[in-house]
């Protein structure tokens, strides 16, 4: 028998909180360039060290370097770093508007563009993204009209939700953008299942699905998990880690070991992880691992490694759980400065082109917003019917929801 | 024509349904190969092969997940719960997605999948195998909620309920499965192939949902019930002699209230019946819209008969089960008021 003490429970804690010095040493990080990039039809049990590495592009001097580079032309470059600062004025904006009292509800982006931007030019037309609530660039970067975000987030009489959903709770069959549930991680399991429906049609299109560090949790995710390693779905999985769900640190979901990615290679699912920050890394994996699905290889799971500089969302204070510094102690930077300056060093952009860049963005962004406002704000103008509650439950209105509609005086 | 039993009617309506329309899936845990424990899927993997009708992980969340995200891609996926108390996994999935996804997206997107699950007592299922949690379906906007009580039904309405474009939940009475189950377990039970509703056309037809049917006219109460329900009470009418009217709900969401105000006009009393535990069940919801509706016509207070507010046990499923002896002391009751 054991001589053994008392047991004792292990809760896990960030390295520190506020008012302590942001410690980010435990993250570690590859050299840009030194990660392979294997042949899409590798197996995923020769890939494992990707699960714990991170696939960087671009260097501290702002080149593109290793095998991972070169996705991209110049012009597409623009584009992204465009799309980039697009969503960070929209944000800028919608923030505003939301402390003006014009809609009840935001979350930003800020610190996590390049995610969504990049990963959206690895998709083709008719692929279809499960989205969670921080992936506003898959339709921003599909050139989705602007103004209707806002006439969304602001539930105006142009809402194409008519007033339903929660603002940023997009949806856009067209843009390949399924409906936001706010319910965390239910989308995971839908996105493998539509990726199932598209290859038991034998077509060419694929899904991606999208969650956060914290909702890893979530029993879906392994549903989701098993699903798509089962019947080898043409599916991408995408994890968002931003290091923080609300207040809690990623820790706590992941346990004391390994990475979200590794959580993948018990499935056979090949895992990569990717520096979030850097658009062209995000964008050469999510290429490679739609490539995968389109070969009929099966899915890839991608852990997306970056920092939410930006509160959870406008009902959240991020200073009362981490250190007010920690954004700027982030070790992978910025993901607009990083491929602004990569631009500038290949020489087809400047500090100057860059200012008058984003007074011109700002403008378009200030536009869109007195286009959306003069259908309404939450509280002022234009609102849906109140008939509109009613309408859409189902295909056809049921007896008894005419009967309520009638009752509510519509 | 034939003479179907329910499961052999379930399977036809899905044969029918995957042949008529490719989009039309069928998956969910050993429904595949071996055909589902209760057999309702057998021989349609061999006939239409591996990818339209497969085993699944067990994963309940996982099954009704994917079939989502199936359904928003264009598939109309029809997918087995073994055993209705098991959805509870899966609840999350039904409620906050498959039926909000109409109209959170506008329309854009559609959840058109059908949930079948055997349901209800009376095969010594203890309290993992014998739940009937309408229920918790009916108060869930955005769901259709359907428990047939025959086979003729059961096809017609399966049809039905999968080419419909919204999420369907199909409630399958297993104790009906073989054989018109009355409440008298002591008896021997009359099979389908000796019961006219055993008559199941082979092609395709459909029974409109959200309509009731009457199973026996009478003048002097109005018995309201659904799946093996419907069964207990016409043995109940029969064993007391009273003129009872028998309403088969069929469809419990969306409900036919015409039906029921119609009936309960005329005969002016009203028994409600089901399986399921009483508090909070869907004989209150019945009642409710009885009282709000027919208050004029009643001459007597409205009487439930339900399960017990327990778990369904195990060697008393007999004490639990509303029997007709039951159902017929509240017919009596309310013909004394
Ligand atoms: C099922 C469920 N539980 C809880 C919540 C409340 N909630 C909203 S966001 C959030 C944190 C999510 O964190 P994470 O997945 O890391 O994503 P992030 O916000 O960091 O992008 C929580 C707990 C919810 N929306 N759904």
């Amino acid at each position: 028998m054991v001589d053994s003490a008392h047991l004792s429970l292990h809760v896990p804690e960030p390295a520190v909180r506020p008012g302590g010095q942001p410690d980010f040493s435990n993250v570690k990080i590859a050299k840009a360039g030194s990660v392979p990039r294997p042949e899409v039809d590798v197996a995923s049990e020769d890939i494992r060290d990707l699960a714990y590495s991170i696939i960087r592009v671009l260097n501290r001097d702002g080149e593109a370097v290793g095998p991972w580079a070169g996705s991209l032309n110049d012009e597409e470059l623009l584009t992204g770093l465009r799309n980039m600062m697009k969503l960070r004025a929209f944000d800028a904006r919608m923030l505003m508007a939301q402390r003006q009292g014009k809609t009840s509800f935001y979350m930003q982006h800020l610190g996590e563009e390049a995610v969504s931007c990049a990963f959206r030019k690895a998709l083709a037309k008719g692929d279809m993204n499960f989205p969670t609530y921080r992936q506003a660039g898959l339709l921003i970067a599909d050139d989705y009209p602007m103004v209707e975000m806002m006439n969304q987030i602001y539930s105006n009489e142009s809402d194409p939700l008519h007033g339903r959903q929660l603002p940023i709770m997009y949806s856009s069959k067209e843009h390949g953008f399924f409906t936001i549930s706010g319910n965390l991680a239910t989308q995971y399991v839908q996105a493998v299942g539509w990726a199932m429906a598209s290859a038991i049609k034998n077509d060419s299109r694929i899904a991606a699905a999208w969650i956060g560090d914290g909702s890893t949790a979530e029993s879906d995710f392994h549903s989701a998990l098993v699903f798509a390693s089962t019947y080898k779905a043409p599916v991408i999985l995408n994890i968002v880690n931003n290091q923080w769900a609300i207040s809690t640190f990623q820790g706590i979901a992941r346990g004391g070991s390994g990475t979200f990615a590794a959580r993948g290679l018990g499935f056979g699912i090949p895992a990569l992880r990717v520096d979030g920050n850097d658009y062209l890394a995000v964008h050469a994996v999510a290429r490679w691992a739609a490539e995968r699905a389109r070969r009929n290889l099966g899915p890839t799971l991608i852990e997306h490694v970056t920092y939410r500089v930006g509160a959870h969302s406008t009902s959240d204070d991020p200073s009362a759980y981490r250190p007010k510094t920690e954004s700027e102690a982030w070790p992978l930077g910025d993901p607009v400065l990083r491929l602004k300056k990569h631009l500038i060093v290949k020489g087809v952009w400047s500090e100057e082109r860059h200012v008058q860049a984003e007074a011109e963005i700002m403008d378009e962004v200030i536009e869109a917003q007195r286009q959306a406002e003069a259908h309404g704000t939450l509280h002022a103008g234009g609102r849906p019917s109140v008939r509109d509650i009613f309408e859409g439950v189902y295909a056809e209105m049921p007896a008894h929801i005419r009967r309520q509609r009638q009752k509510a005086g519509y | 024509m034939a003479r179907m039993t329910m499961i052999e009617a379930v399977r036809s309506a899905m044969d029918v349904s995957m042949a008529r329309d490719d989009n039309v899936v069928v998956f969910g845990e050993d429904v595949g190969y071996f055909g589902g424990v209760f057999r309702c899927t057998q021989g349609l993997q061999a006939k239409f092969g591996r990818t339209r009708c497969f085993d699944t992980p067990i994963s309940e969340s996982g099954i009704v997940g994917t079939a989502i995200g199936m359904a928003a891609y264009g598939l109309k996926p029809c997918v087995e719960i073994q055993f209705a108390d098991y959805m509870y996994p899966a609840y999350d999935q039904l409620t906050q997605e498959a039926a909000r996804i109409r109209y959170r997206s506008n329309g854009d997107f559609t959840c058109p999948i059908v949930v079948r699950m055997p349901t209800g007592g009376g095969i010594f299922g203890g309290q993992t195998h014998s739940q009937s949690p309408e229920a918790l379906f009916t108060h869930v906007c955005g769901l259709k909620v359907i428990v047939p009580s025959n086979p003729y039904d059961a096809k017609g309405l399966l049809i039905a309920a999968i080419e419909d474009p919204d999420p369907v939940m199909f409630l399958e009475p297993k104790r009906l499965y073989n054989g018109p189950f009355d409440g008298h377990h002591e008896r021997p039970v009359t099979p389908w192939s000796k019961h006219d509703l055993g008559e199941v056309p082979d092609g395709h037809y459909t029974i409109p949902i959200g309509k009731a049917e009457v199973r026996r006219e009478g003048s002097a109460v109005t018995v309201i019930a659904y799946g093996t329900m419907v069964h207990v009470a016409l043995a109940a009418a029969e064993d007391t002699g009273i003129d009872a009217e028998v309403i088969d709900l069929r469809s419990l969401l969306p409900l036919d209230l015409d039906t029921i105000v119609r009936s309960v006009a005329k005969t002016g009393r009203c028994v409600v019946v089901h399986e399921a535990t009483l508090t909070s069940g869907f004989g209150a919801e019945v009642v409710s819209l009885v009282q709000e509706h027919c208050f004029y016509h009643l001459e007597a207070p409205v009487v439930r008969v339900a399960g017990w507010d327990t778990p369904y046990p195990h060697a008393q499923e007999w004490d639990y089960f509303p029997g007709p002896g039951r159902v017929g002391r509240a017919l009596a009751e309310v013909m004394e008021a």
